[in-house]
């Protein structure tokens, strides 16, 4: 063995060591600081978990880009069928709907649309992208979750909110910078209007800086948790179930 | 010990192994990682593609907006109308984890070889054209036989092709990935505007690939033109030169 190679084969042992401590020291520090995400685990944990915790790092507060009102699409595009369930309800006006909100707060509520419209309302016109590829610039009008949460109270240990739609099998989870996010609405509102069926109406979970799939319609019910492993697989969301990421800010 | 160092220059001093190799350790690794990247890349990106075979220009396009272009294939969701009587099954969900792991090992890879490069002078070295002129690079296009030499160098022809891959259509294809993403978009929205919007960067984001699809064949092509077992062998174990030489 010559004198080169034993001393490159001294540097590539030392560039491996520290390159394994160094990863084993971000992997400690994103643990502390909640920089991984529930499907963080499994092959493909690495790259969640980079993604989750660059776009954290890099803009936790960042507000997604609102648009002018000439930039609104002309028909904002309607994704799939409402289930009976829903439809069934529309001749009601929603009278019935209710909103519960449980969990880790100081005072649980079950709320009426009028109750939400009674709230602070924002309007917001934002880019909504499904992850196929396909997207629409709409006016969208709600309460500001924070406000629902104020009004409820949350636990300081509170780390996510977890909502459930009227759809069975359709439920999702954000963690504490989306939902206390000034831009993410519970929507009852689209273009002036009501929020139409086919767009989640009468309720809909608005976060534009996630994609679509994490917009979850026909929201019926809230929990704040500090823990993501008591719902459904542990994973976070109905998403990681069916093979998607829980994190889709990308 | 000054046992050990009179071996090892009398060895270090034979002809086989005072030959520099074509391509150095870290160059043939990140080639290689770069290669793996590529095609997890390809395969999941084309998967995803397949859900909305339809390219727009600006911010938002949907089904319901007009087109810049369809791609005539059928679609893995039912609510793109492709003239197909069938839906593809839907391959997103892991296409998607797999598309951004690739993704982020590349985007390392890239960056340890882009600082490789810097502080070892490899791009000026083996990459910057040394003597360009339009008659060599009219001659190299003529798609002669590659000459000895260029066993050991690439011509200005594989220099200015290397270089814009490396420095144009990788930070482009990474660019327009990024801009495609909501929390990107939020963080730094002058970097959407300028590629003409969401919509726009997925429409560039299609085109480089075009392009580094187009380079890829190409460069295959290529190296089974030179000698596919010696450029092979190159850029795995680092040793050029014809095979006669070899055992």
């Amino acid at each position: 063995m010559s004198n080169i190679s034993r001393r490159k084969l001294i540097t590539t042992g030392l560039a491996v060591t520290a390159g394994a401590s160094g990863v084993a020291a971000a992997a400690g520090l994103a643990r502390r600081y909640g920089l991984i995400p529930p499907d963080g685990g499994g092959i493909y944990g690495a790259g969640e978990t980079l993604t989750y915790a660059a776009q954290r790092i890099l803009g936790r507060h960042a507000l997604a880009r609102e648009f002018d009102r000439s930039q609104i699409s002309k028909t904002p595009f309607a994704n799939g069928k409402p289930s009976k369930d829903v439809s069934r309800l529309e001749p009601t006006g929603f009278v019935d709907w209710r909103l519960a909100v449980d969990g880790m707060v100081e005072r649980p509520a079950s709320l009426s649309i009028a109750d939400l419209k009674s709230y602070p309302s924002r309007s917001q016109i934002t880019h909504l992208a499904c992850e196929e590829g396909w997207s629409y610039i709409a006016e969208w009008t709600g309460v500001p979750l924070s406000h629902v949460l104020d009004t409820v109270g949350i636990r300081p240990q509170a780390k996510y909110v977890v909502y459930f739609s009227m759809q069975k099998g359709w439920w999702d989870s954000i963690d504490m910078d989306d939902a206390l996010h000034p831009q993410t609405l519970v929507a009852y509102g689209l273009n002036g209007g009501a929020l139409p069926v086919g767009n989640g109406g009468p309720l809909r979970m608005r976060v534009p800086r996630q994609l679509g799939y994490k917009n979850v319609k026909y929201i019926t019910r809230m929990t704040v948790t500090d823990n993501l492993k008591q719902f459904g697989k542990g994973l976070g969301a109905a998403a990681p179930e069916a093979g998607y990421s829980w994190y889709a800010g990308i | 010990m000054g046992d050990s160092t009179w071996v090892a220059s009398s060895i270090s001093s034979l002809p086989v192994r005072t030959v520099p190799p074509r391509h150095s350790a870290l160059v043939r690794l990140t080639h290689w990682i770069t290669a793996l990247c590529f095609l997890a890349l390809l395969v999941s990106g084309v998967e995803i593609l397949i859900s909305h075979p339809r390219f727009y220009w600006g911010e938002a396009g949907n089904v319901l907006t007009p087109p810049l272009f369809i791609i005539p294939i059928p679609a893995s969701r039912a609510i793109v109308p492709t003239g197909y009587g069938y839906v593809l099954p839907d391959q997103n969900g892991w296409s998607r984890y797999l598309h951004f792991q690739a993704a982020w090992l590349l985007v390392f890879t890239g960056l340890l070889y882009g600082i490789y490069g810097l502080m070892t002078g490899h791009f000026g070295k083996n990459l910057f054209p040394r003597d360009l002129s339009w008659s060599d690079i009219a001659s190299h296009l003529r798609f002669k036989r590659p000459s000895e030499a260029e066993a050991w160098s690439y011509n200005s022809v594989q220099r200015l092709t290397y270089l814009f891959v490396i420095f144009v259509l990788f930070p482009l294809i990474i660019w327009t990935g990024l801009a495609m993403s909501p929390l990107f978009a939020s963080i730094f929205p002058g970097a959407v505007a300028v590629l003409g919007g969401q919509q726009s960067a997925r429409t560039i984001h299609f085109f480089v690939t075009v392009l580094l699809v187009g380079f890829l064949l190409i460069h295959v092509v290529m190296i089974c033109l030179a000698g596919f077992r010696s450029r092979m062998r190159a850029m795995i174990t680092g040793r050029a030169g014809t095979t006669s030489e070899e055992l």
